[in-house]
């Protein structure tokens, strides 16, 4: 269908828009304006939408717009800075969602003219429909709603045959148009299915990878399906967003050192996994933590998920105001994977108050840790655990860490004697120079203020 | 449209999204990954065009959900977006 220039022009602009707005969002600076810019591209390509000739079923087109809109703008208003991930995830389905049900009319209207316009409407619906049931598990995984990582026996087995029926209906399809309902239906159910088996498997701490990929997945389907459709404002922003999440997802693998493949196809497996600790874990009051800061000349501060879910951030910003009054160096160091997606502890900080230049990543900081007096670990793992760099046996061997270590003195504020988000046991926590303090992150840090306050 | 036209769309779409991406600061992934899970919300410009030619109950359905996320996929996006921004913006004063 040959569309009047006005609305040809409103999505060009929309375009425009959006690129603009995704560019101003790549620096701190601008990223405000970045996001606001890429709404009013957002608005004028809806707007546009509605001066196409001919267009039907208009009250129901409102109704869908507001109730799903409406619904997604309350509860993105709501969620907490803390579980941002997982609503990014759900969001993120519903594009992919959406970018599979577009297909399905396609097939049922059987509109589909040629070879590749097929192709690209199956290929769309399938990772689509991945996308969507992918994203609804990780949403469920990450809320804590779905505790257990569930795999099947032989499952990458099963993966590799679901695949291959769900592209082999997909070439059914493309052979004859307009396709049967059957087997469109059966299409959807095995694409819908796949997503679910693929990501059952996967481990909460691979979650911001598998998300990061459900976000290029979504926005290759809505490029394909912007062929098919012959809407170049939907192939460039869908692209565009395809090839960025690509390149975010294979930065998030690289940080966590773990291939693609390997968070896709085997899971870690914890249970046994990583040669025997010895030593003992060596506890530590909030007096003592407080004399140890307060008499150091440099502290590092770990932050990890754990702070941010007792919503600590604010305690810990306070602490260091005052060991910085009291003239020690305060630095904040932050793993890339450090809360559930990179950049997200760096947000919660933010929310805190913490400034800009305090927060270092793993590469400006880590060799400073040996020049470091106190390295305290709040409320994290994983990211601090020396078996990473040592124990060739332990599942997150070759993981980049924080090296807490190397400072003189490590102190951990933790809860209980768990492992961390991977299930492996820590070796940090039972070094010499390491003292645990038992508690919650937010009143121990509270703690901490009220004797460094009464040392003065 | 044109198959080979689309595809140098493609192409250079996926040049500029590679780009951006580039030279971003750790710091910025979060918001990044949120900002551009907004901008293929423009899917629900799809999903509308598709709704504006259903002609059966069944596609109608259909159309209504596909529009329904696609909205739900642009708001949400949206909002969180720049509720994550907005924190940055405060530290720049």
């Amino acid at each position: 269908m040959t569309m009047p220039l006005y609305v040809q022009g409103g999505w060009f602009i929309g375009a425009l828009l959006f690129i603009f707005g995704l560019k101003g969002m790549s620096s701190p600076a601008s990223a405000r304006q970045g996001i606001v810019t890429a709404g009013y591209g957002m608005l004028v390509a809806i707007a546009a939408t509605f001066f196409i000739p001919g267009l039907q079923n208009l009250a129901l087109m409102l109704a869908a717009l507001l109730i799903g809109g409406a619904a997604a703008w309350i509860s993105g208003k709501q969620v907490k800075m803390t579980d941002m991930p997982q609503m990014v995830a759900i969001y993120n389905g519903m594009g992919g969602g959406a970018a599979a049900a577009i297909a399905a009319i396609e097939f049922a209207k059987g509109d589909a003219h040629s070879v590749v316009t097929t192709v690209l409407a199956v290929v769309g619906a399938l990772i689509g429909a991945v996308s969507f049931t992918g994203s609804c598990v990780a949403w469920a995984k990450l809320q804590g709603v779905l505790k257990k990582a569930w795999r099947l026996p032989a499952q990458n087995a099963v993966n590799v045959i679901l695949a291959v029926v769900s592209v082999g209906l997909g070439v059914a399809m493309i052979g004859c148009a307009p396709a049967e309902p059957v087997l469109i239906l059966g299409f959807f159910v095995i694409a819908l299915l796949l997503g679910l088996v693929v990501t059952l498997p996967i481990g909460g701490a691979d979650m911001p990878v598998v998300i990061s990929l459900f976000n290029a997945f979504t926005g290759l389907a809505v490029g394909f399906e912007g062929y098919v459709l012959g809407n170049p404002a939907l192939i460039i922003a869908g692209i565009v967003v395809g090839a960025a999440g690509t390149l975010l997802t294979q930065l998030m693998a690289k940080a966590m050192n773990r291939p693609l493949s390997n968070i896709l196809f085997t899971p870690m497996v914890a249970s046994g996994a990583g040669e025997a600790i010895t030593g003992t874990m060596k506890e530590v009051n909030a007096l003592d933590a407080a004399a140890m800061m307060r008499y150091a000349a440099k502290v590092i501060i770990v932050p990890g998920y754990g702070m941010a879910v007792a919503h600590a951030q604010h305690k810990v910003w306070e602490m260091t105001a005052i060991l910085e009054e009291a003239g020690v160096e305060v630095k904040f160091a932050i793993h890339p994977v450090a809360g559930r997606m990179p950049g997200h502890m760096n947000v919660l900080l933010a929310e805190a108050g913490v400034p800009y230049d305090k927060i270092f990543d793993l590469d400006e900081i880590n060799a400073e840790f040996g020049q470091a007096d106190v390295a305290l670990v709040i409320g994290a793992n994983d990211v601090v655990n020396p078996s990473a760099r040592t124990d060739k046996s332990s599942p997150i061997y070759g993981m980049p860490i924080l090296d807490a270590d190397k400072a003189q003195n490590v102190i951990v504020i933790k809860r209980g004697k768990g492992t961390g988000y991977s299930g492996v046991e820590n070796a940090l926590f039972y070094t010499d120079n390491c003292r645990m303090l038992y508690g919650d992150a937010q009143p121990m840090a509270g703690e901490i203020i009220q004797h460094l306050k009464t040392l003065g | 449209m044109d198959a080979l036209l689309a595809l140098y769309i493609f192409m250079l779409a996926a040049f500029t999204g590679y780009e951006i991406i580039a030279k971003v600061p750790v710091i910025l992934h979060t918001p990044l990954m949120s900002g551009s899970n907004f901008v293929h919300g423009v899917v629900v410009v799809g999903a509308m065009i598709m709704l504006g030619q259903a002609d059966t109950p069944v596609q109608q359905a259909i159309g209504f959900f596909a529009v329904a996320l696609g909205a739900a996929n642009a708001a949400g996006g949206y909002v969180v977006t720049e509720r994550m921004l907005a924190m940055f913006k405060k530290k720049e004063l």
